[in-house]
């Protein structure tokens, strides 16, 4: 059976499986919880320490339910979901989506890093320091930059940390008030624009040039003396590198604005080129993308700041710092940080993941990562750009990096169909595909990104369903019309996640604004 | 779900024949004369062959014969009919059958024509109910027209089966035809009406959406307004962006028209040029604003809607205080293009050649190129 056919074969699991709290039987018990200690007081005399109104009078209303039930409970979800695990995930363009190696899971789920607390003194949290440190001493050979912070929860984050220490470094030079406005690109990741505005900037948007790269006449129109930083994601998510990146940074620099690098996505540039060689004087890395710790659905992950040490003052605190009398050790003493990102330190599991993903490969395995992602895109894009319909964005520059947007608009224009369409009908395949977020300029969009994981036979059945739905959609209308067949959902109304009336995120919520909505009326 | 279908059978006839425009009984008439065949009806098929088994559990009205009641019933659907034109039909019975149709609760209205079609309808149904064009017209400058009739056919198939969740204001746009015919573009705005947002099948959930175009227009308000200066000047319109500013104010703005603002107060509405001229002598150049936005799938920011805006009127007022805004899906629409300042004054739309950032969010701005 060949890649097509087993896909084919695929159907979507169904278990109307209800909510937790609607499996919930009085009286059962999944574990006994343990009781204070035997050094401890009763349980009484501990609640007695609290002032009386943070003791609560009734239980919480937690689910009640025993372990059987709630591995099939887990299990029966479990199977209605799809994930790098469970299918070839390249069509998820933009996040870099890659194996993350399961014996990681061991490491970060061992005692020494479960039983570990934030506030623990440092002389009793020498591991877990050393291993921040560390990680921080391999970006300096990876990012070529001096200063880290692995405290931001995220690559979005990590642009609410570079657009903080922005704030902080000119407030320090007295022109916070004036330095207002902060440059980026239309095809940077869209956090770039959004997350300034968050910190009180005004975001200016450049637009691409007829060849992708972004238009440095409107750069120059941009650039002023009001202009605090720059933003630049590079490769773009066009999966187009601006090899002229550097006349931007030096134009920047003539008005003594910060450059700030968007390196979220790093899997086509280790050990190629780096943030100090494009004369960046800042950068993020999301340690849960290129270097392999899970995604976690939207986190908690890391995006972590890269600096040069002219920044030092202005970084987050504490940063963690060495010296042979103190060993490992949180460094508070920076009057002129940003502040704080994030309560305590950073997601820690995540970045013992990434470090031990660049230590046991090595500065070759790191640059082998690249050129393997490369290579794996391009085989791609060959492939795809001969399925009948498809195109890709800025034909006239037809290299790329880790990731392509291509176009569906020659099979919309042929048979109506488009990139909606092509998702619809790919769920059918057990797999999935994402379009593009903003700019909605590039028409009928699909990003795709193959990285270094992934083997030649993923790529070619990969490919093989896309050609497929192409087929089907010149030759087979009414299948289109009518996929999924095989999954179980139709079409999601995704206006549901937008509306405060009708989303809940918690069961309470839920009972609010949902109870008696679906029983016969 | 009832929908109102209507043709307007002699749209389109003009263009073959070079009259740029079937407005007017007498160039109707010049054109049958130089041997125009009636198209709209050919055009709406196309359309109609894509939502055909897709209508089936609909219901239709439609005036009757060649304004839409023919062609339906010829492909199986039976329409209610909601009159029986006369065999010459004007752009009265347009606006009849549109307020017929309401009459009878249409939720939806498909009609295929050019500019003048989309007024009439306008003139009647405005932002009541969503409408789908079907462009047959020889001027088609309204975005309430789909590209081309297959893909109005698809969006008639999208709302039929429901698919149809977001709807967005589309311009109604008409050049003065006279005009047109020696060689004078001069487009007017005539209004908006709400069009189905197809941009709602292609946007992911990755990202999250920034909301809709209403309420990014309302921010962008709110970002133009929070920037207004203390005495100063602020010349707006016209257009549903700018008005928003209005909204954002407290104020009654005038839709289709220029205004003024000094201190967040309305200094004059709807004005003529010469008072225009007049309202910014009273301040010093430097304190003069102009906020305009761009109209028109074309991008045009300054001829179109807003002649009112005369070369002098623009010369008057400091590049650096002219402050664009516009929607990120219409500078999305845009993409690849550049903005287009058609003054009437060729000096002075090579003077305003270059590039303008472009409001189209609170805080975001977009650079933009006048070509």
């Amino acid at each position: 059976m060949n890649g097509l056919t087993r896909m084919k074969k695929f159907h979507q699991a169904r278990w109307n499986e209800p909510i937790i709290y609607e499996l919930s039987e009085p009286g059962q018990r999944g574990v006994l919880v343990p009781g204070p200690c035997c050094e401890c007081a009763s349980k009484e005399e501990i609640l007695g320490t609290l002032p009386e109104h943070m003791v609560r009078k009734d239980l919480a209303n937690l689910p009640e339910i025993a372990q059987l039930q709630l591995v099939r409970h887990y299990n029966h979800l479990s199977q209605e979901n799809l994930g790098v695990d469970g299918n070839i995930d390249i069509g998820q363009g933009t996040c870099t989506m890659k194996y993350s190696p399961k014996v990681h899971e061991r490491l970060a789920g061992s005692p020494k890093m479960l039983h570990m607390h934030p506030l623990q003194p440092a002389n009793t949290a020498q591991g877990v320091l050393e291993i921040m440190y560390k990680t921080g001493e391999l970006f300096k050979a990876i990012s070529g930059l001096d200063v880290f912070s692995v405290q931001p929860g995220g690559g979005s984050h990590g642009v609410l940390a570079l657009a903080s220490v922005v704030r902080a470094y000119w407030r320090d030079k007295g022109e916070e008030e004036k330095r207002d406005e902060i440059i980026t690109t239309l095809f940077s990741h869209p956090a770039d624009a959004a997350v300034p505005i968050v910190k009180g900037y005004k975001v200016t948007i450049i637009q691409p040039d007829s060849e992708g790269y972004p238009d440095i006449e409107a750069f120059k129109a941009a650039l002023s003396d009001r202009t605090a930083a720059i933003f630049f994601t590079n490769p773009e998510d066009t999966g187009i590198f601006n090899v002229r990146i550097k006349e931007f940074t030096k134009l920047a620099h003539e008005k003594g604005v910060l450059c700030c690098y968007d390196q979220a996505n790093a899997n086509g540039l280790l050990g190629i080129t780096r943030t100090a060689e494009a004369d960046f004087d800042m950068s993020f890395f999301n340690l849960h993308k290129t270097f392999s710790a899970p995604h976690g659905c939207g986190g908690p992950a890391t995006g972590m700041v890269a600096a040069r040490k002219e920044l030092r003052p202005y970084m987050p605190v504490p940063l963690v710092e060495y010296c042979p009398e103190k060993g490992y050790y949180l460094d508070f003493d920076l009057p002129k940080s940003c502040g704080k990102i994030k309560s305590f330190w950073g997601v820690i599991p995540v970045v013992l993941k990434a470090y031990s993903w660049i230590m046991t490969l090595g500065a070759d395995g790191l640059r082998e990562v690249s050129r393997v992602a490369i290579l794996n895109n391009n085989y791609c894009m060959k492939k795809i750009l001969a399925i009948k319909g498809a195109s890709m964005s800025f034909p006239n520059h037809p290299s790329r990096i880790e990731q392509v947007r291509y176009s569906w608009e020659k099979l919309k224009k042929d048979t109506g169909f488009g990139t909606a369409d092509v998702q619809r009908c790919i769920a059918d395949f057990g797999t999935h595909y994402w379009s593009s977020h903003e700019p909605f300029v590039i028409p009928e969009p699909f990003t795709i990104e193959p990285s270094e994981s992934y083997s030649k036979k993923d790529i070619d059945d990969y490919c093989a369903v896309l050609e497929e739905i192409s087929r089907m959609c010149y030759e087979e209308p009414e299948a289109v019309e009518h996929a999924p067949s095989n999954s179980t959902v139709h079409h999601i109304d995704h206006d549901y996640f937008d509306d405060p009336a009708k989303y809940s995120i918690t069961w309470r919520s839920y009972n609010r604004k949902y109870k008696g909505y679906f029983e016969p009326k | 779900m009832k929908i109102g279908f209507l043709i307007n059978p002699v749209a389109g006839m003009g263009g073959k024949v070079a009259l740029k425009g079937t407005d007017g009984e007498d160039i109707l008439r010049r054109a049958i004369e130089l041997g125009a065949v009636p198209a709209a009806n050919s055009r709406a098929e196309i359309a109609l062959a894509l939502f055909r088994e897709a209508a089936s559990y609909h219901y239709f009205y439609a005036p009757a014969g060649e304004m839409g009641g023919k062609l339906l019933s010829e492909n199986g659907l039976k329409p209610e009919i909601v009159f029986d034109p006369a065999e010459k039909t004007t752009a009265d019975d347009t606006k009849r059958a549109v307020s017929l149709m309401l009459e009878a609760g249409v939720e939806a209205i498909v009609f295929a024509g050019g500019d003048g079609t989309a007024r009439d309808v306008c003139s009647v149904a405005g932002e009541k109910i969503p409408v789908i064009g079907i462009p047959a017209g020889v001027k088609i400058h309204s975005a309430v027209y789909a590209k081309r009739p297959k893909d109005a056919g698809m969006l008639v198939k999208n709302l039929l089966q429901g698919k149809v969740k977001r709807y967005v204001l589309a311009e109604v746009m008409d050049l003065d035809e006279d005009a047109f015919r020696n060689n004078a573009v001069r487009a007017e705005l005539y209004g908006y009406m709400k069009v189905p947002d197809d941009r709602e099948f292609m946007q992911d959930r990755k990202s999250g959406s920034s909301g809709s175009d209403t309420n990014e227009t309302l921010d962008i308000a709110a970002f133009t307004v929070n920037g207004m200066i203390e005495d100063e000047i602020y010349l707006i319109g016209s257009g549903s962006t700018t008005n928003a500013i209005f909204q954002t104010l407290g104020k009654e703005g005038t839709l289709l028209g220029v205004d003024a603002v000094v201190n967040r107060e309305l200094a004059g509405k709807d004005l003529m040029e010469s008072e225009i001229k007049k309202l910014l002598l009273d301040h010093p150049k430097e304190k003069r604003h102009l906020v305009i936005t761009v109209i028109g799938g074309q991008g045009h920011i300054f001829g179109r809607g807003n002649q009112q805006l005369s070369p002098d009127v623009i010369r008057m007022i400091p590049r650096e205080n002219i402050l664009i805004i516009a929607n990120s899906s219409k500078m999305s629409a845009l993409f690849g293009k550049t903005l287009i300042a058609d003054t009437g004054d060729p000096e002075l739309d090579e003077e305003l050649k270059g590039y303008f950032p472009v409001i189209t969010g609170f805080g975001k701005k977009i650079m933009a190129k006048v070509g």
